[in-house]
């Protein structure tokens, strides 16, 4: 596979970070190059967090990015925050529970996708799972890890969580499921390919 | 003292985990710190690590605080080490020339962010000349640059060595980036991949009866006449560069035969291997040129590639506004290369910025 | 001839010693060479002095000796102390270094209870750079950067070092302030300080009113006469916490 860019944005507290670690792990298990690195400190502070992650199969120069080829922004502000990521070969996903200004969407990018993540988070299984949602969102455009590799290192990250409660465990595969076929399905409607 | 890593393991972790394994790894005993970002993890790994291979930690009331009981533990012959960054590096400069001065074998990793002042806490490369040249001496350190979470790993581990070997203060320059972002690496027990461990030794608090087997020790760093500190000084630098050839460590690509040099060091050289490697894929003879030894600086090795790949024509790029461009120059003064730069201090440098500069100069 | 008994622990290459006539370091250091000696303490003693005058003292001792930064001898003896504890760290200083720019460092190793000893000597002025006010310039006291006298009201009052030690530090520390014209009382207080760190029970301290008649511009009877009559009014001689059983207020 040839190098691809992501970056997740989001509030504090949405869980990008975490899910970005997880995805991480999940590529390094697979033997892949991987770099992930958060935003930090007073940018981070009250303001959105991104993740910047790259998987390739060869060694990862720069360890951030000037433009993505996938972005996923999960909040309003987080939209304004990471359009200029975005470039005409970017895939620009966002959370289709919000309606930002015009002007603070890309100037530039190969798709605009909203997608109901939060919507359905809420609604079909718990808020908790947002997070692992988007995680399948991400697999689902860009096949940057496999399933199973998700799965494993969810159970990694989880694990002791789930043997006290073995439904949660059941609560994210099926995030992961749903997150992943939302994905699958908003591309196949914007007629788009995955990226990688 | 108890092994840390028994056999060779895969790892996925941050560039602060990665430095408090190494320490650990390299037998280090005692880490005296002061929290500043992007750092901190460094301090945080250490203190949950220490206790359980019987290592020490003291956190202190500031960086001259740490630097300065850093140097107590290395004359007292204990290996230690600390870490800081951007203003608490300022801060350590007092105990670092202290160190020079005194030829103490202290290690410092340094995880460079914006400055000046507080800056940012995130990124640059803005504290070379600090970490190089700080304080109000004559730059006699050893600075390693490094470019990734291996090369952090193997040069603590080495830059212990080298601090013992020589007795030079030698620091580690990562940066924020390095510090803060999760990358492959292997890490290892040094002795099982041949690295002999130098040992340390007290230059005070030694073994002995005092007046009957052994002399007492006197330390000192000031001097009553200027002749005594200009012998001191000059003895110093003598052996500074007859040592300087065994230290210098540098990495080069495609030097053989280039249009254009690209000279970067640290993280940024990351992106310049890329952006030589996209270049010739467009038929653009570009090379690659990476000081990893920022003090001692590689001059022969640099003007030697000069030469060899007979390129008119040299591009500087440094998340910092002239830091390593300075260095350079003094460094192969008299060569007649054309030297560009692209200059962005405090943020990254892709390799698509390094692409769109070497093209505008051609 | 009787010459003065010299202690075993002086390093006599460096004798006579650099001191200025009539200054009480010499007098500090010797009571502290005596106690070294008989509490045999002086192959793993490690002697760190200071910036000021008292560097002059950084190879006074046939003991291993570290010369530091102004105000650092603190953290060096805490470093030492730390990595190697089975040492006896000495730090000498004086009140610029101890009081003003290595303020933090005291304090903080105060509060962290480290076990080194200190001994802070106060001649109420910084003697090495010419005589400047320092914090434990008294009222109305003349130097160099208060040539008509120090005034409270724009410099404040002497450092009281003992008494906010004592305030600051837990159980085990030792905190003593004694005086050159006191000898034997002096001496007590040094070896109780050291005795404190032997038995590993906290932090030491022992501030020496001294004498400074360079700087002072005083004769010997002037500058007995200060020691004695304003120094010992502004700060009162004795101990202020002793873990050791052995209170001499």
């Amino acid at each position: 596979m040839s190098l691809i860019k992501i970056a997740l944005a989001g509030e504090g507290g949405q869980g990008v970070q975490s899910v970005a670690e997880i995805l991480a792990e999940a590529a390094y298990n697979e033997n892949k190059q991987t770099i992930y690195i958060p935003n930090f400190g007073l940018e981070q502070r009250g303001g959105v967090s991104i993740a910047f992650i790259q998987v390739g199969d060869t060694r990862i120069g720069a360890p951030k990015f000037n433009k993505a080829d996938v972005v996923i922004a999960l909040s309003e502000r987080a939209v304004g925050r990471t359009a200029h990521y975005s470039d005409k070969n970017t895939l620009y996903v966002y959370d289709s529970g919000f309606s930002p200004a015009a002007e603070d969407f890309p100037q530039e990018a190969k798709q605009i996708i909203g997608i109901p993540a939060i919507d359905t988070a809420n609604n079909e299984l718990h808020p908790r799972v947002f997070n692992i949602i988007i995680m399948g969102a991400v697999i689902g455009l860009t096949n940057v890890v496999t399933f199973e590799a998700a799965k494993q290192a969810l159970e990694h990250k989880l694990g002791h969580k789930f043997e006290k409660n073995p439904d949660l465990r059941e609560l994210n595969y099926k995030a992961l499921e749903i997150g992943k076929k939302m994905a699958e399905d908003s591309l196949q409607q914007e007629g788009v390919s995955h990226i990688g | 003292m108890q092994k840390v890593i028994s056999e060779t393991k895969k790892a996925f972790m941050t560039g602060n985990e990665t430095a408090a394994w190494a320490a650990l790894a390299a037998g280090a005993e005692v880490m005296y710190g002061y929290p500043i970002t992007p750092q901190n993890e460094i301090m945080h790994y250490w203190t949950r690590l220490a206790p359980k291979y019987d290592r020490k930690f003291l956190q202190t009331e500031d960086e001259l605080s740490a630097g300065f009981t850093t140097s107590g533990a290395v004359q007292a012959g204990v290996k230690a080490f600390t870490a800081t960054a951007g203003p608490g590096n300022v801060l350590m400069q007092e105990p670092f020339g202290m160190a020079e001065a005194m030829r103490l074998p202290l290690l410092a990793i340094i995880q460079q962010r914006g400055g000046p002042s507080s800056g940012t806490v995130i990124y640059s490369q803005q504290e070379v000349t600090l970490t190089t040249y700080g304080g109000n001496g004559e730059g006699h350190r050893i600075v390693y640059s490094t470019a990734t979470h291996q090369e952090l790993y193997d040069y603590i581990i080495k830059g212990f060595n080298t601090a013992w070997k020589y007795r030079f203060p030698t620091f580690v320059l990562g940066d924020g980036y390095q510090a803060k972002m999760r990358e492959p690496l292997e890490i290892y027990d040094p002795e099982e991949r041949g690295i002999e461990m130098v040992k340390t030794y007290p230059l005070i608090g030694r073994e002995g009866h005092i007046g009957e087997n052994r002399e007492p020790q006197h330390l000192c760093n000031i001097y009553s006449l200027e002749e005594e500190l200009y012998d001191v000084v000059m003895k110093t630098s003598a052996e500074y560069e007859k040592i300087s050839p065994e230290i210098v460590e540098y990495d080069e690509n495609l030097c053989q035969d280039a249009d254009v040099l690209i000279v970067t060091h640290g993280v940024v050289s990351r992106a310049a291997d890329d952006a030589v490697k996209a270049l010739r894929a467009q038929g653009i003879k570009a090379s690659y040129f990476r000081p990893i030894t920022l003090r001692p600086f590689p001059a022969k090795q640099l003007r030697e590639a000069i030469a060899k790949s007979g390129a008119k024509k040299m591009l500087i790029a440094e998340s910092a506004y002239g830091q390593l461009d300075r260095l350079t120059k003094q460094e192969i003064y008299g060569e007649t290369i054309v030297i560009d730069h692209l200059f962005m201090p405090g943020v990254g440098i892709v390799d698509h910025d390094i692409i769109t500069k070497v093209k505008s100069m051609l | 001839m009787i010459t003065p008994a010299t202690p075993k622990s002086w390093y006599l290459p460096s004798k006579p010693h650099k001191f200025c006539p009539g200054c009480g370091h010499g007098i500090t250091l010797k009571a502290l060479g005596e106690v070294i000696d008989e509490l045999e303490i002086q192959d793993k003693t490690i002697f760190g002095c200071d910036i000021g005058c008292s560097l002059l003292s950084w190879d006074f001792f046939a003991c291993d000796s570290t010369q530091t930064h102004h105000g650092r001898t603190t953290p060096v003896m805490v470093g030492i102390k730390r990595a190697r504890p089975e040492l006896i760290t000495i730090g000498y200083m004086g009140d610029g270094g101890g009081y003003s720019i290595g303020s933090q460092h005291l304090l903080n190793s105060a509060v962290r209870n480290e076990k080194v000893t200190l001994i802070l000597v106060n001649n109420t002025n910084y003697g090495m750079t010419g005589g400047q006010m320092a914090p434990t310039t008294l009222p109305g006291q003349k130097t160099e950067t208060t040539p008509y006298g120090r005034d409270p009201e724009l410099t404040g009052y002497p450092t009281k070092g003992p008494e906010f030690l004592a305030e600051l530090t837990s159980d085990g520390a030792y905190i003593a302030r004694g005086t050159v014209a006191k000898y034997k009382q002096l001496k007590r207080f040094i070896k109780n300080a050291l005795l404190n760190q032997i038995e590993g029970n906290g932090f030491s301290f022992v501030e020496v009113l001294s004498t400074c008649p360079t700087n002072w511009r005083t004769n010997a009877q002037q500058t007995w006469h200060f020691l004695e009559e304003e120094m010992e009014k502004e700060f009162p001689v004795g101990e202020l916490k002793s873990p050791l059983g052995k209170g001499d207020k």
